[in-house]
């Protein structure tokens, strides 16, 4: 594939398309899909954590004026495949964790429908259940491989030896909290089944790839793939816990077809998306570093423990960024998990590297500390010449450009190193630094169809956009492509009666996506030249990548921290991070998806902490008034900046993808500009002011 | 218990039956079929939901619909039609066009905006769209609380509060974005509270925006 040189829609500061319709409220989410004689379908949950339903009285539900229906697992129809645990709704008694769903009612009215599962009496036999991860566990376990297929494990040279004669080390436990991706449009899925001829089944459903889904749950039916279409236009948010379908879209398509040519909708509560919509496992990082007193690291371990599910395996890449962020001879990576009876943990914005740039960047901070030496000078001196690992070159690498330019404009070259000597009226003050980087992933299937419509070319394929901008930047990038004006062009996305996209998912929608249509674009003009009769087609598929270089994009993130010296309370009113992340597509998008990424690391940083009570099983901030995230006044100044990156190996756009780096190194910033203002260092997060108050006293 | 209500919404007097337990959210969304009002938590915890009552701002997940018997429920739809002048109309859709490039059915085309939703989009001040409606319409309430000189918690002193940062984010906290486009929400509030303040006349004593 070659690449776009000629760019002339591609870097613009266009407007979003869908602008208007979101600014109304016009844009048409999943549950809002306007269908008539539509019925409400309400889940109901365990109350236990583990064994199983011995008893499901559903008398008074029915009884309820409004109920159509009530599902049970003696009620439900056999699922074709229950190989996925978590998608085998009411398929027998078992519990695996709190919050499963045991029964679900369907009626007339939402209302009807919420009552009438309260009054489904469930009883129980409770076995005992277990869900407090800790690194002392003695049954933890390997996983065969980490998410998506990484090997579990890591070694290069002797870590230990190499410890045990470095001149400085550092040897510290961080850990990460559970959090949950809480995307503002609750998951939600409308369903009808058509039971004309074979059936059909359609799934107006919240996802991050209309396409996977459909196989997904075609496979659970046993339906052949052209019975089942998924639509969906726009996703209100994701961050990944949308990647995957949920056990709701399985529930909601059992209820339709319990109820032929009824459109059926469900909206999980708030609530409920605690325990059924997947989370990001809390993490427990051990760090180790070993250095000479130039700062040159000879040692490097991170050993992983983290948590999954008893009932189905998810295992976070905790350790990856480690395996290839700085040069040292001496390396070693593990993850252990445990599999406890809690909710099925997935996909939460940059899995692997969010939690995993927490513990290693705070490390190098210590680092830097124990060799009276600076933070980004520390960096710079273990830049590696190859990747480490595969020693394949970069394809670009320009980790040293951001934390420059980013010195440049926080001011860091004014900063004076002691902890806990600026104080501002009743503010101790501090700043602090760490790196970002997240892999370039491209997807190896994706198709787009380009058509000459009269005037207006239009370019298909079942992508998404969940707040990306595909709307806005797939038309940047055919134009280009097809070299005809922007305002030529017209996408239709997010439904499955378009050629076949791949997920939204490892920020690799652009790369993959935006690859099958200049490969369209390419066969149209090959095929048609450039007087194309009206209705020519064509269609391109996205290519293998160049699997000759390491592809990365890198960032730096910078913080002011502020520490009150009476509460411990923490402010960060200024957040500015540095991007090298390949081609820009449009300005205007791209700087929303990095402050965007950036505000939710400073929310996992000071805020975010899902507290799961192992006396239940039961994640007890179950809402948005306590499972805290940033608000408005939370945030003051985030600036987000990047470099001018030319990347001819990545793909035709030379785009990187960007929708995940924001989140990452934020956190672990914000720690480290804490110590800075303070003195205490806070290795386990979110900095809470708890954390804080007794080294201030 | 159903009880039949009359409701005027974004102008239009609408007649249904709801249950008394009936939200207002949930009359719009599922009994009126006006779903520019968002459900987010159905709490009254992130403010997607928001809708002017009365010309105030209400949240309409924790409102009953019974109480509104007569109200003027505006949503963010309704905004749009209430404002523009013909040629501020002509302006707008000539703008849209320009934006929007030439036609998709999935995109509403040629509505004229309120100055708030215009910003917004200047700004960029959304991703998923899914808080924004509640955004909007939180931002138009807030703007008119400030007009008529209510403090908020960062209002100091018995000074007219200016309409910096701090207040804009102060008054728009109710409202969460996941997407986190604070930083764009609080700009596009000024730039409209600008656009309003230029087009009304000397007047406007007390209401100085600042950055």
């Amino acid at each position: 594939m070659t690449f776009l040189s000629d760019t002339e829609a591609i870097g613009r500061d266009l407007p979003r398309r869908d602008g208007a319709a979101k600014v109304l409220g016009s844009a048409t989410y999943a549950f809002e899909t306007p269908l008539d004689g539509a019925v409400h379908l309400h889940p109901v949950q365990s109350t236990i954590a583990r064994g199983r339903v011995t008893e499901l009285d559903t008398t008074a539900a029915e009884a309820l004026d409004g109920v159509l229906a009530v599902l049970t697992p003696g009620t439900a129809e056999r699922l074709a495949s229950t190989d996925d645990r978590e998608l085998a709704a009411l398929q027998d008694e078992e519990v695996g964790f709190r919050g499963q769903i045991v029964a679900a009612v369907i009626a007339d009215s939402s209302e009807v429908a919420r009552h009438a599962a309260a009054l489904v009496r469930v009883g129980y036999e409770q076995a005992a259940h277990e869900t407090e991860l800790r690194a002392d566990r003695d049954d933890l376990y390997t996983p065969e491989s980490v998410n998506p297929d990484f090997p579990s494990d890591t070694a290069e040279g002797d870590v230990d030896a190499a410890m045990a004669a470095a001149e400085v080390t550092v040897d510290e436990t961080y850990t990460t909290a559970m959090y949950h991706n809480n995307p503002m449009e609750p998951h939600a899925t409308t369903a009808l089944w058509d039971p004309d001829g074979d059936g059909f089944l359609t799934l107006w459903d919240s996802t991050q790839g209309v396409h996977p889904t459909r196989t997904t749950i075609a496979s659970v039916f046993g339906l052949d793939e052209d019975r089942v279409r998924v639509v969906c236009p726009y996703v209100g948010g994701g961050f990944g816990s949308k990647g995957q379908p949920h056990v709701h879209v399985v529930l909601a398509a059992l209820a339709a077809r319990a109820l032929p040519g009824r459109p059926v909708r469900l909206a999980l509560t708030r609530q409920q998306m605690f325990s059924l919509a997947g989370h990001r496992t809390p993490t427990i990082q051990r760090c180790r570093l070993g250095a000479d007193k130039a700062g040159t690291i000879t040692a490097l371990a991170v050993d992983v423990v983290e948590r999954t599910s008893r009932i189905k395996e998810f295992a976070e890449q905790t350790g990856l960024p480690a395996r290839t962020m700085y040069a040292s001879p001496n390396r070693r990576t593990t993850h252990r998990l445990a599999a406890l009876d809690v909710p099925v943990p997935s996909w939460m914005r940059a899995p692997g590297e969010c939690p995993g740039m927490f513990g290693p960047e705070v490390v190098m901070d210590e680092l830097a500390e124990r060799l009276g030496m600076d933070p980004i000078e520390l960096r710079i001196r273990n830049e590696p010449d190859v990747e480490p690992g595969s020693g394949k070159p970069f394809s670009s690498r320009n980790l040293v450009g951001c934390l420059r330019e980013g010195a440049s404009r926080f001011g860091w070259s004014e900063r004076d190193p002691r902890p806990g000597v600026r104080r501002r009226g009743d503010w101790l003050v501090g700043t602090g630094v760490a790196s970002s980087t997240y892999p370039v992933n491209r997807m190896a299937q994706s198709t787009a169809t380009i058509r000459l419509e009269g005037d207006c070319y239009v370019t298909e394929i079942g992508a998404a956009d969940l707040g990306t901008g595909t709307w806005t930047t797939l038309p940047q990038i055919a134009a280009d492509a097809l070299g005809v004006p922007v305002s030529r062009v017209e996408v239709r996305i997010g439904d499955t009666d378009l050629p076949m996209a791949s997920v939204a998912g490892g920020s690799s929608g652009t790369t993959t996506w935006g690859s099958a249509v200049v490969e369209a674009a390419r066969a149209f003009r090959a095929r048609y030249g450039t007087e194309p009769p009206d209705g020519a087609e064509a269609t391109g598929s996205v290519g293998d990548p160049d699997q000759k270089y390491a592809k990365h994009a890198y960032g730096a993130q910078f913080v002011e921290a502020h520490v009150n010296v009476d509460t411990g309370e923490v402010r960060v009113p200024r957040l500015l991070g540095v991007f090298a992340a390949g081609r820009i597509i449009n300005p205007r998008t791209a700087r929303s998806q990095f402050i965007g990424g950036m505000t939710m690391g400073l929310s996992m940083a000071l805020h975010e902490d899902s507290v799961l009570d192992p006396r239940t099983g039961h994640v007890v901030n179950h809402d948005l008034a306590e499972y805290h995230i940033t608000a408005n006044a939370d945030v003051d100044v985030v600036e987000a900046h990047w470099l001018t990156e030319h990347d001819p190996h990545v793909n035709a756009m030379g785009s990187k993808g960007i929708g995940e780096i924001g989140i990452v190194g934020t956190a672990a910033a914000v720690s480290n500009a804490v110590w800075h203002a303070c003195g205490v260092r806070v290795r386990d997060l979110p900095v809470t002011l708890d954390k804080l108050l007794p080294a201030l006293e | 218990m159903d009880t039949e209500i009359t409701v005027r919404v974004d102008g239009v007097p609408r007649r249904l039956t709801v249950d008394t337990r009936t939200t207002l959210l949930d009359a719009l969304r599922e009994r009126l079929g006006v779903t520019s009002p968002k459900k987010g938590c159905d709490h009254g915890q992130c403010g997607a939901c928001t809708v002017l009552s009365g010309g105030q701002r209400v949240l309409s997940c924790l409102t009953l619909a019974v109480t509104q018997a007569g109200a003027q429920v505006v949503t963010a739809e309704g905004l749009a039609s209430e404002t523009a002048t013909t040629d501020e109309a002509h302006e707008q859709r000539h703008e849209q066009r320009q934006h929007e490039g030439t036609h998709d059915g999935t995109h509403a085309a040629g509505r004229c905006l309120h100055p708030v939703q215009r910003a917004f989009i200047d700004c960029d001040a959304f991703q998923c769209g899914y808080c924004t409606p509640g955004q909007v319409v939180s931002a138009v309430g807030m703007l008119d609380e400030f007009a008529r000189g209510w403090p908020s918690a960062v209002t100091s002193g018995t000074e007219a509060p200016r309409l910096d940062r701090a207040e804009v984010a102060e008054r728009m906290s109710g409202n969460l974005c996941r997407c986190a486009a604070y930083v764009n929400i609080v700009p596009a509030v000024q730039q409209a509270a600008e656009a309003s303040a230029a087009r009304t006349s000397e007047g406007a004593a007390g209401t100085g925006v600042a950055r």
